[in-house]
């Protein structure tokens, strides 16, 4: 412990005149302003499952904070409890995928990746296997701090090789995410939304829809382009819609698959002379805005380059509004920066 | 209830086939001038009874839906699972000596992409039995009744892992899952006794709800008989068969060499070994 954290951690506090309760760790991003759905991910794996015996879901003691209940209360047989037991989980789904089936496993994305991760290296990823691994509570969307926070799941998974790694941005990316992922022969690591989750990128692109390895302009702009991935990306069009009235012309690139990253759109919008940012709910270190600047790199684009990432740091408790816009995830913040780096 | 096809496949003794075995464990091992021929031979007898008493498979089509699944959860057994496949005739006799060379269908660990027969990339231990257990399941799900085998050490029970498998495999009551235990009392460092707490064994098994047994792992006739239990328990539980062995078992000298994880085997001496061994053939 540090002594500025020794010194804070013994200095007595007052209730604030306002009271911002801490996020509940079933953090939902709905009151953004945009209409909702209900358990996205759960009621598209229900309508896959329907059509495809082979899907089967698994979880450790998530199922009701992963959205897998809405699975479980439709096809009880086909559910799987494994317990608080990460390993056992990730195991077991390799087990059951050798026998033919495709597993969803659940839990959250701290433990997938921090606990699990030599169980879904070795039984999952080494050997190919078609398991799914769906995660909460991605990066900053809980108050609850570290222990909670899986700030850098993306730059641990990265170095896996075999893994697709998404990100979605909405309940249209969530729910389009799961019958690609089962017609996808091999492990994916996706990052969950869930809860009431907004419907975001059918208001910019009526006709969007969410393509596996592919990433798409949301918004063309001629002053800046963000290349953005996850919830960052609906962050991004709000920054862009505030840039707009001050004249700014702000163009949205929208990455929902890490890996393996469609390098050649980057490369083709990077091209054209535009401010570019990256946004990104995780640390600087590893996640998109690593990976897209190596890819700007290797192929000689250089245009102006600058990251909007959590920092390298444990981040802070408390409540999630006050976190996203302590660490510069809030729409103002962004607008902000961008305002500054022209 | 299975039936009991007591080496159905052949009128070859169980001896013969741990002896074939072990014979095929050292000639690799003579191979590579290296290898963990100790456990090979100690577990030489399990897995004769395994392979030629116990399991259903067919050689021709080792990928057959009907067969037993067998987990190799100890990856550097792999030179005693190649030695029993090459003696079932799932892989060729004639790349012995292609052992942990480049391009070898048989690496120094076991990895389902390399090698026929081999159901899982094993090594990184405490995972076997996990694995297993979602085996067990997709296998119940699917109406089958092939049993699932999980070869694990004693070192791998120090594994937290192995007691998240163990307790899920209650949970479910998974009687199709059958777990071998190769209990040689020897990890990287030293006894695994020294090294944490493994005892009481099958006590403890049966006190997380398995049907647990305890054998002399070198001792065919009790390995049949264990093996023959566990098929047959009527409970809705899944089985353990602890199996005692001896590191080195039937070669002598390296049976007195100071018990080690990786046993020193000098050049001149696997021809003195399988020597010894040929002298000892079973009818």
């Amino acid at each position: 412990m540090t002594a500025a954290a020794r010194a804070r951690k013994y200095t007595p506090r007052t209730a604030p005149e306002t009271k911002v309760a801490t996020s509940a760790m079933i953090a939902s991003l709905a009151a953004e302003g945009y209409d909702t759905v209900s358990a996205p991910f759960g009621h598209a794996l229900v309508a896959a499952a329907k059509t495809d015996s082979r899907i089967v879901g698994l979880t450790a003691d998530l199922a009701k904070y992963t959205d897998l209940h809405v699975f479980a209360q439709a096809y009880p047989d086909r559910f799987y409890q494994m317990g608080m037991a990460e390993q056992l989980l990730m195991s077991a789904s390799a087990g059951l995928a050798h026998e033919g089936f495709i597993p969803f496993a659940t839990t959250y994305a701290v433990f997938a990746s921090r606990r699990a991760y030599d169980f879904i290296c070795m039984a999952i990823a080494e050997e190919n296997l078609p398991v799914k691994i769906i995660c909460g509570l991605p990066g900053l969307t809980t108050g609850y701090g570290p222990s909670h926070q899986a700030t850098e799941d993306l730059a641990i998974f990265r170095g896996l090789p075999n893994l697709t790694i998404l990100d979605p941005c909405d309940a249209t990316d969530m729910a389009q995410m799961v019958p690609a992922m089962v017609a996808h022969d091999g492990p994916v690591y996706a990052r969950l939304l869930r809860g009431k989750v907004p419907s975001v990128l059918t208001r910019y692109k009526p006709d969007y829809q969410f393509k596996l390895g592919r990433a798409q302009m949301i918004r063309d702009g001629s002053d800046v382009l963000v290349v953005s991935s996850g919830i960052m990306t609906m962050r991004a069009l709000d920054a862009a819609e505030l840039l707009a009235a001050d004249g700014v012309d702000v163009g949205v690139l929208h990455v929902p698959t890490i890996k393996p990253l469609d390098t050649q759109t980057i490369l083709e919008q990077a091209a054209k002379g535009r401010l570019l940012v990256t946004a990104e709910n995780h640390s600087e270190i590893g996640g998109l805005g690593e990976a897209v600047a190596r890819c700007l790199l290797h192929a000689g684009v250089t245009p102006t380059y600058r990251q909007i990432a959590l920092p390298d740091a444990f981040l802070e408790a408390g409540a999630l509004p006050t976190l996203h816009k302590m660490y510069g995830l809030d729409t103002a913040s962004i607008a902000q920066k961008i305002r500054g780096w022209l | 209830m299975p039936q009991i096809t007591a080496d159905a496949r052949s009128n070859m003794s169980l001896a013969r086939r741990a002896w074939g075995i072990r014979r095929k464990a050292l000639q690799m091992g003579e191979v590579q001038g290296q290898g963990y021929v100790g456990q090979a031979l100690g577990v030489a007898d399990v897995l004769a009874v395994s392979y030629f008493h116990a399991m259903r498979f067919q050689p021709e089509d080792p990928e057959w839906d009907g067969r037993d699944r067998f987990l190799l959860s100890i990856g550097h057994y792999a030179i005693a699972l190649y030695a029993a496949l090459i003696e079932a005739g799932i892989l060729p006799e004639n790349e012995i000596n292609t052992y942990g060379m480049d391009d070898s269908r048989m690496p120094m660990s076991g990895m389902a992409s390399y090698t026929p027969g081999m159901e899982i990339t094993g090594g990184s231990l405490g995972h076997g039995l996990g694995i297993a257990v979602g085996m067990a399941l997709g296998l119940r799900a699917k109406g089958g009744d092939q049993f699932v085998y999980n070869l694990m050490s004693d070192g791998e029970l120090g594994e937290g892992s192995t007691w998240e498998a163990v307790m899920s495999a209650t949970q479910h009551q998974l009687s199709n899952l059958i777990c071998i235990v190769d209990f040689n009392n020897q990890q990287a460092d030293g006894p695994s006794r020294d090294a944490l707490a493994v005892g009481p064994e099958a006590p403890k098994w049966r006190a997380f709800g398995w049907h647990a047994q305890e054998v002399d792992g070198n001792d065919l006739t009790a390995l049949t008989a264990a093996f023959d239990a566990a098929r047959c328990d009527q409970g809705a539980r899944p089985r353990v068969i602890i199996c005692n062995t001896k590191m080195c078992k039937g070669i002598p000298f390296l049976e007195r060499r100071e018990m080690t994880h990786f046993v020193r085997v000098d050049p001149d001496e696997w021809a003195r070994a399988l020597t010894i061994l040929d002298e000892e053939m079973p009818l």
